[in-house]
């Protein structure tokens, strides 16, 4: 017992400093852009752009602003106003963005995991058929696809040749489709966890007691051999969740859909300071947060993990 | 054996404590027995090895030719094309001469070409069409195919670079130094590295070009270094710790032993015994660095913060075509297969490696 909760407390420290690093790292390489926000403006006198600069406390000395940001961050939850957007918070932009996000990736991923598990179960049931066959060829292409294409293609033919679709993500139905190309990669990636470890778990002797005490085919497979061949998976939602996040941008880009990914992109564009860092610290502490949990999980679900490790 | 215990037997009953000699067993070789010593067939290498049983693998071979033909053609099409990919037919000494030219179908031609194909002369056809800028299209995806190539090639060398001598020398020296240098290692490889590498290509993109200013560096342009500094910087974490885990076991072995026993230095012992001993590892896992190199690249182009224009990748290519999705959408499907076939043809020559080279690495 006192193994794991050093390994859980070894685990959350790390993820403490990796969110600590980020939010230094953040800030700083900002900061080293040439050029500030409000260059891009049209016609602004140098005594305008001081004095917006005073407004958002940029002329103060950097290592001010870090410990100013830092303090505000932790203890008010506080990332400061947009400074595009004015008169927004970017904290009220990014929870506008991630209820989006969060419907379209939640979506995505929990398809990814059933779908998986389904296909990659039938593939190691009829292995070396035809339906194994298939399935693997159509998963090892689709891992070979970049989100991004698979995106592209996908609006050009149901978009704008079929018309299946509307290509605003905003509009009704028009979610199916960033959902779908963000779960094919995870799905995939999970449908090849699932065959290989189905594979593994089925030539286990606890599955030939359970096949020589008389029980059937999908009993074998849901009540003995599924439970333990999910044990990779879990490992992968980690990465899964790194990726939908990252896959996010590139796809409501595409899509247009108004979420927490299009606006980080838009505002690296913008050179929105106070956005880029919110979005980027954002996102971050969800990915190492939720790859901490879902680590956490496997090592408590699976007995047989060595802590030591 | 068989015969020498026949002979035994022929001095009656086998008695162990016997000093009595089997001169027989002394008797010259006959040449059937010497036959026996004689090699049928070279022996093989381990090298040699894993080229057998992976060119018995077909689809890692068929990987294999596809790949030397896209790379072949990526470097040796732009030698001899008669266009190039930042020409723009229809414009002369920057004034538009010929707006005819853009946004051409494929194996079309512009209005001057047209107008010399009528006077007799020939004209090299535009296989892919052209662009909005009236570039030859062909030529532009062949120039973003050696980009691509190039990026994920030199990125994956500077991953195996860094991350085989971080481990080696983390595995072998062991102790207190393992575990700071492997500490560090988990804080790099906890941070989102698709966030972190976005984060620096904004920021190298405004940097780096006043930095590099003339220097032999800047021909290659600032984007592609940045590119390397990101990967360089975050990627090379598993392959250090994949090295690690092989030193680590290595090292307790004992021609280590016998290496240190006669003096050798540590360095000699890691560069001469260690690491030739994990090529295999390094070897395969560089391979399949590469198609990951290729995706990050692209997803970074796509965004509009890899290579910057007229220089074309195939990330920014689809990119640009999106906007003339509704009219020009072969432009899109083009980039597309040419990534995607890279990619894949990548990831299942890694695999026929891996299954040649090293079974155990399989699961």
């Amino acid at each position: 017992m006192s193994k794991m909760f050093l390994y859980v407390l070894k685990r959350v420290l790390l993820g403490l400093l990796a969110i600590f690093i980020i939010i230094t790292v953040t800030f700083f390489v900002m900061h080293a852009v040439p050029g500030g926000p409000f260059l891009s403006e049209k016609a602004v006198t140098p005594a305008v752009t001081a004095a917006l600069e005073a407004k958002y406390g940029l002329d103060k000395p950097l290592g001010e602003q870090y410990l100013t940001y830092l303090k505000d961050i932790i203890l008010h939850f506080d990332f400061g106003p947009s400074l595009k957007n004015r008169g927004r918070d970017v904290i009220d932009i990014m929870t506008d963005g991630f209820k989006v996000s969060a419907k379209l990736g939640g979506t995505a991923a929990i398809c990814a995991i059933f779908g998986g598990l389904t296909l990659g179960s039938i593939a190691a049931i009829f292995r070396n058929k035809f339906i194994d066959r298939i399935i693997m060829i159509i998963t090892t292409a689709f891992v070979a696809m970049p989100s991004f294409i698979i995106g592209t293609l996908f609006l050009m033919f149901f978009c704008v040749k079929l018309g299946w679709f509307p290509a605003n993500g905003d509009a009704a139905g028009g979610t199916i489709l960033p959902v779908i190309t963000l779960m094919l990669y995870p799905m995939s990636y999970i449908t090849r966890l699932t065959r290989s470890s189905m594979l593994d778990v089925l030539g286990q002797d606890y599955v030939r007691t359970a096949r020589a005490k008389g029980v059937g085919n999908m009993g074998v497979i849901f009540k003995h051999a599924l439970k333990n061949a999910c044990l990779p998976v879990v490992t992968y939602a980690g990465p899964m969740l790194a990726f939908i996040v990252t896959g996010s941008l590139v796809v409501e880009q595409i899509f247009a859909v108004p979420g927490i990914g299009r606006r980080f992109v838009s505002s690296i564009i913008n050179r929105d300071y106070t956005m880029i860092m919110g979005t980027t610290i954002f996102l971050a502490v969800l990915i190492i947060v939720m790859t901490l949990l879902c680590d956490i999980i496997y090592k408590l679900v699976d007995p047989r993990i060595d802590f030591d490790k | 054996m068989e015969d020498n215990n026949k002979k035994m037997n022929r001095f009656g009953s086998f008695r162990p404590f016997s000093l009595q000699l089997n001169t027989d067993a002394f008797l010259k070789a006959s040449d059937d027995e010497k036959a026996q010593q004689d090699r049928m067939r070279p022996s093989t290498t381990f090298f040699r090895d894993g080229v057998k049983r992976f060119s018995k693998n077909w689809v890692a071979m068929t990987s294999l030719v596809i790949i030397v033909i896209i790379t072949l053609s990526a470097i040796f099409i732009p030698m001899f094309w008669p266009y190039t990919y930042d020409n723009m037919s229809g414009v002369a000494q920057g004034q538009v001469v010929d707006s005819s030219y853009n946004n051409l179908a494929p194996f079309e031609y512009g209005a001057t070409e047209l107008a010399k194909i009528e006077a007799g002369e020939k004209v090299f056809p535009h296989v892919f069409g052209t662009d909005s800028h009236g570039r030859d299209y062909f030529i532009r995806v062949v120039y973003g195919t050696r980009v691509s190539l190039a990026v994920g090639f030199f990125a994956s060398i500077i991953v195996l670079i860094i991350g085989m001598f971080y481990g080696a020398v983390s595995g072998y020296f062991g102790g207190k130094v393992d575990l700071i240098m492997m500490r560090f290692v988990d804080i790099i490889y906890s941070l989102p590295d698709m966030l972190v590498i976005i984060l620096l290509s904004v920021v190298l993109k405004q940097i780096l070009p006043d930095l590099i200013a003339g220097t032999p560096l800047e021909t290659i342009g600032s984007n592609v270094i940045s590119m390397f500094i990101v990967f360089g910087l975050l990627y090379w974490v598993s392959m250090s710790r994949l090295v690690r885990g092989q030193i680590l076991s290595l090292r307790e072995q004992e021609f280590v032993l016998a290496a240190r026993s006669i003096g050798a230095s540590g360095k000699h012992i890691i560069t001469k015994h260690l690491l030739p001993n994990c090529v295999s590892v390094i070897f395969i896992s560089t391979a399949l660095q590469i198609p990951n190199a290729i995706f990050t690249e692209s997803y970074l182009s796509f965004l509009g913060l890899g290579v910057s224009a007229p220089m074309p990748s195939l990330g920014s290519l689809a990119s640009d075509a999106l906007s003339g999705i509704y009219s020009y959408s072969h432009r899109l499907i083009i980039p597309a297969v040419v990534i995607c076939l890279i990619v894949l043809s990548l990831n299942l020559l890694g695999d026929g490696l891996r299954d040649a080279f090293d079974p155990k690495l399989k699961n």
